[in-house]
C-alpha cells in the first residue's frame, strides 16, 4: 500500500477543509497502477484513501452511496481499460452502473462530478498520479460534501 | 383464556393498510375470539386520551401503518410504543417511508408553497400576502394547534423501537393471516413468537417467487410499461420493462406480475441489502447487453444508453427513499464566482 495517504485530520472550518476522497481500485490494473505511482515516487496530493476490490464491477452502488453518506467528498472508481478486464467484461458493467449512479446522485442533489470513473492500467502510474491530482482539484473547487451540513438541519424534526 | 389487546394506527399513509386488515374477511371474526381491538381510529371510537390513560404495555400488539411526517405522527408513535408490548411496523410507509417518503426529494417549505399558492385551484396565486397553515394560532379563546410538518419523512423505526416489520403496499392478506396465526398460537398454546426484528415475509427476492420464464437475461433497450405488449409468460426485464423484482423481497405472491404488471418494489429490500434502489440500479445496469464494439464505445455512448432510464430516483426508490442510505436530497453550496483580477 505504498500510495495510500494518511488519514486527514478532522477539520470543520472552511479554510482548513481538505477534500477526502475514496478511491476504489481494481486488483489487477488500477491497484497495480497506484503501486507503480508509489514506487516511482510520483508526487500527488494525499487526500485519498485506496480501497482495493477484486474488480471495478465489485464496487456495488451501495459502496459509493455509503461513502457519500459517511462524508466522503468525492469517490473515484478505477478499473482496467475496456477490453482489458481480468474478468473479461466486469468494467463494462461498471461503466453502465457509474453512468446510472451519476444520474441518481444528481437527483439526490449532489454534483455528479463527485463520482468519477477512470481506466488506469498497471503500467499507468503517471495516469494514476494525474487522475488523483485533477480529481482532488475538482473536489476542492466543489467544496465539502453537502450531506455533512444537511444531516443537522435536514433530518431534524422541525421546531425541535 | 385472557384476551389479548390489539391496536392499529395510521401515520402518514393512505388508509389502505387499515382496509387490508379488514380484507382478511372471516378471519377477522376469529380474531375477535382471542383479541379485543382497543384503538383503531378508522373503525373503533377510542380517543387518544383513552390511550394515554392506559398503563404501559397494556396493548399486546400495535400495528402501526404510515410514515412519520408530522408532529402528531411522532407523538402517537411514541405514545403507542410506550403503551404496547409489541409494535409492528405495518406496511411500506411505516417500514420504508413509502410513497409519502418521496417528499424527501423536496423541502417542507416548497411543499407548502406549492400546495397553498401554486396549484391551479389555489386562489392565493395572485394574493399579496400568502396564508399558510400554522402549527399554533392565537385566538381570543385560546391557542389552536395543528400538527407541524417535518422537513424529512422518517420511518417508524427511525423514531421508536420496532419489534416486527410487515412490508407491502398494503401487506397482503396472506402475510397478515400468517402473522395472526402465529399470534393466535402464542396466545392459545403458548407457542414462541419470532425473534425481535423479524420481517414477516420471505428473505429471498421476488424473482424466486415469480413464475415467469427467464432465458436471455440481457436487454438492448428499455420499454415503457404502457407502450409494450407484455408477454405474460416471459420475464419482464427480458422484455425491456423495468421490474424491481431482482431487488425486492418476496412474500407478496408476485401479485402484480400475475396481473401482467412489473414489480415496483413495495416489499422493500431483501434481507441481505440495505439500499433497494442501489441494488436495483446495479441489477438493471448489468443486464444491458455488452455490444460487439463495446471497447470502442466512449462514456457519452454509455450515458446515452443509460439515459433510457428516465427517472432513476422515482423508479428505484418509489417506496424506500427515507430508508435508503442517503435518505433525502442534499444541496450543494452555490458555485464560487471566479475572482476577477484587478
Amino acid at each position: 500500500m505504498s500510495t495510500t495517504a494518511q488519514t486527514q485530520p478532522e477539520t470543520n472550518t472552511e479554510e482548513q477543509w481538505e477534500p477526502r476522497i475514496v478511491a476504489f481500485c481494481c486488483n489487477w490494473c488500477s491497484y497495480a497502477g497506484a503501486d507503480l505511482a508509489g514506487v516511482s515516487r510520483l508526487q500527488m496530493p494525499t487526500n485519498f484513501l485506496v480501497i482495493r476490490t477484486m474488480c471495478s464491477a465489485r464496487v456495488d452502488p451501495e459502496f459509493v452511496l455509503r461513502a457519500f453518506a459517511k462524508g466522503a467528498d468525492g469517490v473515484l472508481v478505477l478499473g482496467c481499460h475496456p477490453a482489458d478486464c481480468h474478468y473479461i467484461g466486469g468494467n463494462y458493467r461498471t461503466r453502465r452502473r457509474v453512468a446510472l449512479l451519476r444520474m441518481l446522485l444528481e437527483q439526490y442533489g449532489f454534483d455528479p462530478q463527485r463520482l468519477r470513473l477512470e481506466w488506469v492500467s498497471a503500467s499507468e502510474g503517471a495516469k494514476f498520479q494525474r487522475t488523483i491530482k485533477e480529481f482532488t482539484e475538482q473536489i476542492r473547487e466543489l467544496g465539502p460534501n453537502p450531506i455533512q451540513e444537511d444531516t443537522e438541519e435536514g433530518t431534524d424534526e422541525q421546531g425541535r | 383464556m385472557a384476551k389479548i389487546r390489539i391496536a392499529q394506527y395510521w401515520g402518514a399513509g393512505c388508509g389502505g393498510c387499515d382496509v387490508a386488515l379488514l380484507d382478511i374477511d372471516e378471519k377477522v371474526l376469529g380474531l375477535a375470539e382471542y383479541a379485543d381491538i382497543v384503538f383503531w381510529p378508522i373503525a373503533v371510537d377510542t380517543k387518544l386520551k383513552d390511550v394515554e390513560a392506559m398503563p404501559d404495555g397494556y396493548i399486546t400488539a400495535t400495528l402501526f401503518n404510515g410514515a412519520i411526517r408530522n408532529s402528531e405522527n411522532l407523538h402517537v408513535a411514541k405514545l403507542l410504543r410506550q403503551k404496547s408490548t409489541l409494535l409492528i411496523s405495518f406496511g411500506s410507509c411505516a417500514c420504508f417511508g413509502g410513497i409519502p417518503g418521496l417528499a424527501n426529494l423536496t423541502t417542507a417549505k416548497d411543499i407548502l408553497e406549492y400546495v397553498y399558492t401554486k396549484t391551479p385551484s389555489s386562489d392565493q396565486q395572485d394574493a399579496k400576502v400568502k396564508v399558510y397553515p400554522q402549527a399554533t394560532t392565537h385566538t381570543a379563546d385560546g391557542d389552536l394547534e395543528l400538527p407541524a410538518l417535518f422537513e424529512t419523512v422518517k420511518t417508524l423505526d427511525q423514531v421508536v423501537d420496532v419489534d416486527y416489520y410487515m412490508p407491502g403496499c398494503p401487506p397482503t392478506v396472506n402475510l397478515i393471516g400468517d402473522f395472526l396465526t402465529v399470534v393466535e398460537k402464542h396466545v392459545k398454546e403458548g407457542a414462541p413468537l419470532p425473534p425481535k426484528g423479524t420481517v414477516i415475509a420471505s428473505g429471498k427476492t421476488l424473482c424466486d417467487e415469480c413464475k415467469r420464464k427467464k432465458t436471455v437475461k440481457s436487454i438492448d433497450k428499455i420499454n415503457d410499461t404502457f407502450d409494450t405488449n407484455i408477454d405474460p409468460d416471459k420475464c419482464m426485464i427480458e422484455q425491456g420493462v423495468i421490474c424491481l423484482g431482482p431487488a425486492t423481497r418476496a412474500g407478496c405472491g408476485a401479485k402484480c406480475l400475475n396481473a401482467n404488471q412489473p414489480c415496483r418494489g413495495c416489499m422493500g429490500p431483501t434481507a441481505q441489502v440495505t439500499d433497494q434502489g442501489g441494488s436495483m440500479l446495479s441489477a438493471l445496469a448489468s443486464v444491458f447487453k455488452v455490444q460487439d464494439k463495446e471497447s470502442q464505445m466512449n462514456e457519452e455512448d454509455i450515458l446515452k444508453l443509460m439515459q433510457q432510464v428516465k427517472d432513476p430516483m422515482g423508479t428505484f426508490y418509489s417506496y424506500t427513499l427515507p430508508k435508503s442510505i442517503i435518505k433525502r436530497t442534499v444541496r450543494e453550496r452555490p458555485k464560487k464566482k471566479p475572482e476577477v483580477k484587478a
